[in-house]
């Protein structure tokens, strides 16, 4: 899995339960750009291709999701 | 990879705003169908309204507007090449859509008295009604697909429509961009509704998914109707959208400007009578920003403090709803400053310009059983709810058309074994070009040869060097499925940047504003009052022919014909209003 080395979609780990299963963030994406990498067990950003749209954080039911802006139109 | 097989009655291809309505009133309609609904993302938040809509902009209410005023209003506001009758489809239907919208719990903006609370954004009627809590559109409707057992395939991006041996609408391949599959779905008829071909241009970021469009609209409807045959209808006539600088968003003037917002120039004077987005009037944003007059900002700066409260409340969570995020780190406050804008990249788009899918009235393509609706179709400034009532039309005529066939009909197996070999091609490759690098030089190709001002001679080496890219789509390398879908999408995107330069090198005018604005061509003129179509040749080449302009439902008035050219205000000094 190739995770994105500058992530704007960032998860904060210890508010995240992936570990309980839950995968909301990576069906809300509509470009499909957030996977469950079962290596380490973390929710991270695998593709740069945000639309910052934030159907991922909104819908985030424990808010550990807080879009940046990308930054090439920061 | 294995294949997987599908069967249905009625399949729907895109998930976002038509294709859900479309399944919806089909189901409805008959429930003992199979109604299956596919989405390249998940059709809880895929489309263009994933975080919903700020306003409805073309809401014809009693009392407000009547159908045959919107009819003739879209007419103007598209230099009369429209066909009236699928307009007036839309428009005897909007108030019923709203009004059931609102009973599946949709949120708009009402008045003290309960009713539809209407404003007036257009040049010359009242048809915007606001939606301060329209950020959860997407989700009253997924209520709906659940209620009445609407069949969901999510993450499958369709890729190729099959077709019978008399022409017949046959099913479609699609790709699963998860588990990597193929999947072939038979149906006895499709609506395809997979929005606009929203990754054409490149931003002027640079950023290839910082596009005015959601970005999983890539054009793909348009090329799989194209090699199913279907004509397309008005490609010349682009989208070009006036948005906020870098964010690429609406600014947007239809919530502002009932409030008092409007934009001016970098004398902080108004230009333009109207923000409703028409050709005519983006050629007179275009010429402003060209200007020493240039830059154009949104201006709000001079309202109270509890209206810019207000806007914030609508813009900062409804439809693009980091705008808010986007402002703060650039440290620009309505309160203060100007908001800078710019104009976004070409896209092809029926629900905001004419570009699309040619359909009746009945959203009947040129191929039978094959349906389209939503921004992909060409039925002119549809926008949301155009979207919805035209996916409403397809779901049901789609339910008879399907009910006069004993099975889906046969189509033969090597279509799908090409489509197997072109989509799966680049997984195989060793070594080849990565998707994202092609992508980026073919759209930035776009913008040098196709952006308006639109030039013959710039045209034709456009066209030479989208040929020279169609070799290297069979140089492409893709490490996953994911890949594989973005690879397959440059396709898509190729095909309709050629057929966008063929529509347009075609039409020797200039016509609707900037969208086709041709300075080797500046004059409207009327033998060129005709849609300019295309369609896949005999020979598999595109082939351009006209089509008449159907005879009007509601006849202009040659006075009324020129409204919308005269967008601009010659005399800004009689016009200081509200400026400090």
């Amino acid at each position: 899995m190739s995770e994105v080395k500058l992530p704007n979609v960032i998860v904060d780990h210890g508010k995240c339960i992936a570990a309980k299963g839950c995968r909301t963030c990576i069906d809300s994406c509509p470009l499909d750009i957030i996977a469950f990498d079962p290596v380490d067990g973390l929710i991270k950003q695998v593709h740069d291709e945000c639309w910052y749209c934030l159907p991922c954080e909104n819908d985030c039911p424990t808010k550990a999701i807080r879009v940046e802006m990308p930054y090439p139109i920061r | 990879m294995a294949t997987q097989q599908l069967n249905a009655d009625i399949l729907v291809i895109g998930g976002g705003t038509a294709g859900p309505i479309a399944a919806i009133k089909a189901k409805a309609k008959s429930p003992t169908s199979r109604v299956l609904l596919l989405d390249k993302a998940n059709v809880k938040r895929s489309g263009a309204i994933t975080e919903g809509m700020d306003s409805v902009n073309n809401a014809i209410i009693p009392g407000f507007a009547t159908p045959e005023q919107y009819v003739k209003e879209i007419t103007i506001a598209n230099d009369g090449i429209v066909n009236q009758k699928a307009i007036y489809a839309y428009a005897s239907r909007s108030y019923d859509m709203i009004c059931e919208l609102d009973r599946w719990g949709v949120k708009f903006d009402k008045d003290e008295t309960g009713f539809f609370a209407v404003k007036k954004v257009h040049h010359m009627g009242a048809y915007v009604l606001p939606m301060p809590e329209g950020y959860n559109v997407k989700k009253m409707i997924y209520k709906q697909i659940r209620r009445l057992g609407v069949e969901v395939s999510n993450r499958l991006t369709a890729t190729r429509l099959l077709v019978a041996r008399d022409g017949r609408i046959a099913g479609a391949v699609a790709l699963d961009s998860r588990g990597g599959d193929l999947v072939v779905v038979r149906a006895k008829a499709v609506v395809l509704a997979t929005g606009a071909a929203g990754r054409l241009g490149l931003p002027a970021s640079g950023y290839l998914f910082g596009t005015y469009e959601n970005p999983t609209n890539a054009g793909d409807g348009y090329s799989m109707a194209y090699h199913a045959g279907a004509e397309l209808s008005g490609l010349e006539c682009f989208q070009i959208n006036p948005l906020i600088k870098d964010y690429n968003g609406p600014a947007c003037a239809y919530v502002t400007g009932p409030f008092g917002g409007f934009t001016v120039n970098a004398k902080g004077e108004r230009f333009i009578k109207s923000d409703y987005w028409s050709g005519q009037m983006m050629l007179e944003f275009w010429r402003e920003l060209e200007s020493g007059n240039g830059p154009v900002f949104l201006k709000l700066n001079h309202l109270a403090e509890q209206t810019v409260t207000r806007i914030e409340h609508i813009l900062h969570i409804t439809e693009r709803p980091s705008r808010g995020r986007f402002h703060a780190g650039r440290q620009t406050d309505y309160r203060d400053d100007l908001v800078e804008m710019h104009i976004s990249e070409i896209g092809l788009c029926g629900g905001h310009s004419a570009s699309g899918v040619w359909v009746d009235e009945k959203a009947r393509t040129t191929v039978p059983g094959l349906y389209a609706a939503g921004d992909l179709c060409n039925v002119a400034h549809n926008y949301m709810l155009g979207a919805m009532v035209f996916g409403a039309i397809a779901g049901e005529d789609a339910v008879d058309y399907a009910a006069d066939l004993p099975a889906a009909p046969d189509y033969e197996e090597a279509q799908v074994e090409r489509e197997r070999e072109r989509i799966f091609a680049p997984l195989a490759r060793a070594e080849g070009l990565k998707p994202a690098d092609v992508e980026y030089k073919l759209r930035r190709l776009v913008n040098d040869y196709l952006q308006p001002p639109k030039v013959a001679r710039k045209m034709q080496i456009g066209l030479h060097r989208f040929a020279e890219i169609r070799a290297d789509l069979d140089r492409m390398k893709a490490d996953n499925p994911h890949e594989l879908m973005r690879a397959i999408e440059v396709h898509a995107i190729l095909d309709c940047a050629e057929l966008a330069a063929l529509a347009s090198l075609h039409r020797t005018e200039s016509r609707w504003g900037l969208y086709h604005y041709r300075p080797d061509y500046p004059e409207k003129k009327d033998e060129w009052f005709k849609f300019v179509e295309v369609r896949k040749g005999a020979d598999g080449k595109p082939e351009i022919f006209h089509r008449e302009v159907p005879e009007c439902l509601f006849p202009i008035d040659g006075e009324e014909r020129q409204a919308y050219d005269r967008l601009r205000i010659e005399d800004p000094s009689a016009l200081k209003i509200g400026a400090h």
